[in-house]
């Protein structure tokens, strides 16, 4: 059995055998990273392109590294400092990218949808790196590697998400997943910030974070954004703080064998506290580790499979 | 080849002929290594880890050392991976100790092509600089496309490339036997 799919869009329509399948790869890949010479030539030959429309440090840094430890030729393109600026359409600057060769297009795009419709128009294959608030696949996986990787499984573990719900693609990507392995997963946050028909997707909906926490084994907390209370979603920084910040006397009522998570990058102080980020349960600095070993995985599993045009059709 | 689609031709090696090859390879491990100082065994997976583990048990048995003993996934190494149309699953290596400076008895069940033992080489090398490395097989079949030799084998079994020289050790299947297996 193997991952039978020219390109990875997203969680929701991959199967459960397909899911543990990238974390095991991603076990032996994570010892690569953990090893005097850190690289292996499976890839060699073989051209990965990231074309990033947003900004991104972290997911363009574990991409590119991701694609280096498996030996392939990487190249990193931004907005501003290509043609995309000159107003270059997304499709042409991939069919670009593919004549000159690329086996795998990483795409990181603000509008939903994006990565399909390269899926769709181009032969090489198409790994989402998280399109507007729709997906961010790896983000997801390297969630439930690093859950799987501390408390040994995922079936029937209680993870509650909390946060900006609406505008989260982690969060969307992290239900499809942990609802597939047979997790119970939860979301908190202020009602301005979950979507309307979210219990659709088999998620329990609390607005009051202290009810939230009671027996869960993992929280993972999201980023909140700035320009959200801007746009009047919640009253005030210092506000949201209070009711649905991560702090020390929370910490320390969820007990000390449930752990921490965040996505990055962080709001010290608002959504999570310092003292919370750097305890011994929070997994976070690990969460960047894992990313690498869940890139290379997919990177192997969708790098080297035949192109075959037909799939197109 | 699937070995599903296979039928068994013959058996060539019964369980009490592997008991001796495997306890010969053994004694002639310690005969050329001139005892157990600094040798590690290393097992290439599948069926080199439980033939690995057996000589471990043999050289015990012999000399009262237990070896170090390690397993070695080549996937990420192998020279095919672009011609193959679905990536094979990738395993953990397990090699709990460092092979710098030791000597390196890569153990594998059958040598064919060599372009295992290839891949196994350059594996090693990438996880330190053992002193020396030395190849031990169950059968070797003939028909190398690399310039490989083993130093230890349990028998050299000439077979046509249309057919499949099957290991079973009783760990993984269900007894031991090396099976000729042919298309059905």
């Amino acid at each position: 059995m193997s991952l039978k799919r020219k390109d990875f869009l997203g969680l929701y329509d991959v199967s459960k055998e397909e899911i543990n399948e990238i974390l095991d790869t991603a076990v032996a890949m994570k010892d690569i990273l953990t090893r005097t010479v850190k690289k292996v030539p499976t890839l060699r030959g073989k051209t990965v392109i990231n074309l990033f429309y947003e900004p991104s440090t972290r997911t363009k840094f574990s991409f590119n590294l991701a694609a280096k430890r498996l030996s392939a030729d990487v190249m990193s393109i931004s907005k501003s400092s290509s043609s995309i600026a000159k107003g270059e359409s997304l499709l042409d600057t991939a069919k670009t990218m593919e004549v000159m060769g690329a086996d795998v297009v990483v795409i990181r795009h603000s509008a939903p949808g994006a990565a399909k419709f390269l899926a769709e128009n181009i032969s090489a294959s198409v790994l989402n790196a998280g399109d507007g608030a729709h997906a961010h696949p790896t983000q997801a996986l390297l969630d439930i590697y690093s859950i799987k990787e501390k408390l040994g499984k995922i079936a029937g573990l209680k993870v509650l998400i909390v946060g900006d719900i609406a505008h989260s693609r982690v969060a969307r990507s992290n239900i499809w997943g942990l609802n597939k392995l047979g997790a119970e997963v939860a979301v908190a946050g202020p009602q301005t910030l979950i979507p309307r028909e979210i219990e659709k997707m088999g998620v329990k909906v609390y607005t009051d974070l202290d009810q939230a926490l009671e027996n869960v084994d993992v929280v993972n907390i999201l980023r909140i954004q700035m320009e959200r209370q801007e746009s009047g979603l919640f009253p005030s920084i210092r506000e949201y703080r209070e009711i649905y910040g991560m702090n020390a006397e929370r910490l320390d009522r969820i007990g000390k064998k449930a752990m921490i998570m965040h996505p990055g990058p962080m709001n010290r102080g608002i959504e999570i506290e310092s003292s919370v980020a750097d305890s011994s349960q929070s997994v976070i600095t690990e969460q960047v580790k894992n990313g690498v070993a869940i890139r290379m995985a997919l990177l192997y599993l969708l790098a080297g499979r035949e192109i075959d045009n037909e799939d197109l059709n | 080849m699937d070995k599903s689609e296979m039928i068994v031709k013959k058996e060539l090696i019964d369980s009490a002929a592997m008991g001796r090859a495997i306890t010969r390879i053994a004694h002639e491990i310690l005969e050329k290594n001139k005892g157990t100082e600094d040798l590690v065994l290393i097992g290439i997976r599948t069926r080199g880890v439980p033939l690995a583990e057996r000589l471990a048990a043999k050289i015990e048995e012999i000399e009262g050392v237990k070896l170090p003993t390690g397993i070695l996934d080549i996937t990420l190494y192998r020279d095919d991976l672009s011609t193959v149309a679905q990536q094979p699953i990738v395993h953990r290596t397990e090699i709990p100790f460092d092979i710098t400076g030791k000597k390196v008895v890569l153990v594998d069940d059958v040598l064919y092509t060599g372009r295992t033992v290839r891949a196994a080489l350059d594996a090693l090398i990438d996880l330190g600089r053992p002193l020396q490395i030395q190849l031990a097989i169950m059968i070797d079949r003939g028909h190398r496309e690399l310039p490989i030799r083993a130093d230890f084998v349990g028998k050299n079994l000439p077979t046509s490339k249309d057919e499949v020289v099957d290991v079973n050790f009783k760990e993984i299947d269900e007894k031991d036997a090396v099976l000729l297996l042919e298309k059905s």
